[in-house]
């Protein structure tokens, strides 16, 4: 290449990067950016933070299929107060950074009314910060017990799903009675596991057994025999749950490791989502149990509210899709979108929601719901919501693998998942 | 578990590591020492090896060894020629420059992975492998009857991973003949030792580079198609295999090949020993630790030539 060859290519690239810069400038000014006026007829503009990509895509691309389905189910029934929902998806990356600037992005740039649908628990504790400062609602569907705990802010609320650790403790004592004290967990090292090896070794304690290994494994890890040998052999139940694109190699290695001698197993069905329960190699599992936060199969005695939701988010009596079987959805979560967002429906009614300007008047609708109904707003079940924790509670199901099929064996009562309250978040300013 | 047969698991364990970042580690080794390229895109070529045998084997369909055995050998050669293409038409046209390649080997990366996570998507796929028994492995304790043997808890492996660790050894010897033995070892040798002797000497050295470069990728993509059924094909798989390549890379000495087996051996093992008893940070951490020292103490690595 000839030097002044070269020169012409900084040359004509520095006029670029100049003609970047001015737009990029120009682009930030007032008027330029699409701006819904609060007239009737404008949408709600609902801020969706989706895992399409990094470890959480497998949830992510269920759960948007999840949110479209509930947002044509609301603008079929009227829309939110004769308004139009429309969803504004934005990757985060399954990444914190990334998730406070979507959270921004839907605040300054996109105008949206709210900010919706984060799952993974590092990304909504990365994120909430930012939606309190810009005073957006952020309603997660995460699971995770940092809402309840009193560790985010009075922007942030977990209406649509319940949290760790009211799972955990209505699975202490199925544990203890049918399967074994001594327990050995495994969990993913991040905010979502510790919640499980904090809360679940509280509840049974509770019960009378005890933790006797915690063993915790990156969730971007690839292999797992060597965390399999950390396992004592008196151990008498196997808890896991397990994040991100390795679950299936993570359940493999561990019927690969116990052969034919395994303890029993108690796991999440987060270490199964998305995956199909008769991939060869998982026939193990047979006689094993697994918390579902709702039952993937479709059950003798089956609502009609899940019969519906179920086929409007496109999904089978297997829980796969219906258009390719072995795409298998992460049904024991993503209820969580749909009834996130009739919660937001129903709290933008009660505040007479017009516009960003009722922001706090929808948190406060919304602070002020306690029960919720079983229906097709609620498929899963009905709900008991906690204002002072911004935290809802529910039932909990605890499914055992039959001839490759979970069946549901039993359904704990909404009581079963209550503690004290850490937090009032009704008490903080807006 | 008990020391004995924890300490067999933890050996196996390790020796599959080390089976598949021997052949990693050859390719990106083979590519600094003919080329003088630090190939940093080399993980990437070992994604789409393992994504590349996920499409084979899928689209092909039938018993899962005949697809596997068509991964086998469809992927490594797609993804070197590939690599050699790329070679071709970037490197080369900047004169294989040390400092420039590097720069654009970090772009041929993210290219690579963004184009895997465009076409072939964000969510990880299983290769079913050929066979998979489980074995169980025998340990032996001495008890008042005298020696007894007995099978104990979560001692085992697999047949398959057994497989990829005879599999490694065979392709390892097969890079050795061809490289000692081999007119095209020859002329990759003589390169090696000077490119301008070589030009005088009619060797026709850009088409030896992008051979050389398209060798050291399918080297990577062969160890990715025989790992992938033992974890998944996911875009971001490339991490891991580049870091460690690098450390054994460092420590065996920039393109000394026996180095680079010995040291791909001791990390793989030592890896695999230290993350069963203790944990897999830990055993990061030594590894990096291990890099710095040679660099302070032996900066040509254990097995490379001082410069002159």
């Amino acid at each position: 290449m000839k030097p002044e060859k070269r020169d012409n290519v900084i040359a004509s690239r520095r006029k670029v990067l100049k003609g970047m810069a001015a737009i990029g400038a120009a682009s930030t000014m007032p008027g330029l950016v699409p701006f819904a006026q609060a007239a009737t007829d404008q949408p709600i503009r609902i801020g969706f933070q989706v895992h399409r990509t990094g470890i959480g895509a497998a949830y992510g691309r269920w759960y948007e299929r999840t949110t479209n389905a509930v947002a044509k189910y609301i603008n079929d029934n009227g829309g939110i107060n004769g308004r139009p929902v429309e969803i504004i998806a934005e990757d985060d990356g399954t990444d914190p950074k990334r998730g406070a600037e979507v959270v921004e992005k839907f605040a300054t740039q996109h105008k949206a009314d709210i900010a919706f649908g984060t799952l993974f628990s590092h990304v909504v504790i990365g994120s909430a910060p930012r939606a309190g400062e810009l005073k957006i609602p952020y309603f997660v569907v995460s699971e995770g017990h940092h809402v309840a705990s009193g560790m985010l802010n009075r922007w942030t609320l977990q209406p649509g799903i319940t949290d760790v650790k009211s799972q955990v403790q209505a699975m202490a004592p199925f544990v203890a009675a049918n399967l074994g004290k001594k327990v050995t967990m495994i969990f993913p090292d991040f905010a979502f596991g510790h919640d499980h090896r904090d809360y679940f070794s509280a509840a049974i304690e509770k019960q009378g057994g005890n933790v006797i290994a915690k063993i915790a494994i990156p969730p971007t890890e690839t292999s797992f025999t060597k965390y399999f040998a950390k396992i004592p052999r008196d151990t008498e139940v196997l808890y896991h749950v397990m994040v991100g694109p390795s679950v299936l190699t993570f359940v493999k290695e561990m019927g690969e490791f116990f052969g034919p001698s395994r303890p029993e197993i108690f796991g999440f069905i987060d270490s199964l989502e998305a995956v199909d329960l008769k991939t060869p190699g998982l026939e193990f599992l047979e006689g094993t149990y697994f918390w579902e936060g709702n039952p993937r199969y479709a059950q003798k005695n089956q609502t009609e509210y899940d019969r519906f939701y179920r086929a409007a988010v496109g999904v089978d009596d297997n829980g796969a899709s219906i258009d390719d079987p072995r795409d298998v959805s992460t049904y024991a979560h993503m209820w969580g979108c749909w009834e996130t967002l009739n919660v937001v429906k129903a709290g933008m009614e009660a505040a007479n929601y017009r516009g960003p300007g009722d922001r706090a008047a929808l948190i406060e609708a919304v602070e002020a719901m306690t029960d919720m109904a079983e229906g097709r707003d609620h498929p899963q079940g009905a709900k008991i919501f906690n204002g002072r924790t911004h935290q809802v509670f529910g039932h909990q199901y605890i499914s055992r693998v039959n001839g490759g099929r979970l069946e549901v064996v039993h359904r704990t009562s909404i009581e079963d998942t209550f503690y004290p309250d850490e937090v009032d978040y009704t008490k903080m300013s807006f | 578990m008990e020391f004995g047969p924890h300490l067999i698991l933890a050996i196996l364990e390790g020796l599959v590591q080390a089976s598949v970042l021997t052949l990693t580690a050859l390719g990106l080794s083979l590519v600094f020492g003919v080329m003088r390229v630090v190939n940093v895109a080399h993980g990437e070529f070992f994604m789409l090896g393992a994504v590349f045998a996920y499409g084979v084997a899928n689209s092909i369909g039938g018993a899962p060894v005949v697809g596997f055995v068509a991964a086998l050998i469809v992927a490594p050669l797609l993804v070197g020629v590939l690599a050699a293409a790329a070679d071709w038409l970037i490197l080369r046209r900047l004169d294989h420059d040390p400092e420039r390649t590097i720069v654009a080997t970090i772009g041929m990366l993210y290219v690579i992975q963004q184009i895997t996570l465009m076409t072939y998507g964000p969510d990880a796929h299983p290769v079913t492998p050929p066979f998979n028994q489980r074995i169980a492995i025998p340990w032996f304790e001495f008890t008042d009857k005298g020696l007894e043997f007995y099978f104990p808890w979560g001692l085992s492996t697999t047949s398959y991973k057994l497989f990829v660790v005879a599999a490694a050894i065979v392709a390892g010897l097969g890079v050795w003949l061809l490289m000692a033995r081999s007119r095209l070892g020859l002329i990759l040798r003589a390169t090696q030792l000077d490119r301008e002797t070589a030009l005088a000497f009619g060797i026709p050295v850009q088409r030896v580079y992008a051979l050389t470069f398209g060798f050291g990728a399918a080297l990577a993509a062969l160890g990715a198609v025989l790992v992938v059924p033992i974890q998944q094909a996911h875009y971001l798989m490339g991490g891991d295999p580049l870091l460690l390549s690098f450390i054994v890379v460092i420590i065996g000495g920039l393109g000394s090949l026996r180095g680079t087996v010995l040291a791909a051996i001791l990390i793989g093992m030592s890896n695999g020993i230290i993350s069963v008893f203790f944990s897999p940070t830990l055993a990061k951490i030594l590894a990096t630790l291990l890099v710095a020292m040679v660099l302070v103490y032996r900066p040509q690595g254990l097995f490379g030539k001082k410069p002159a």
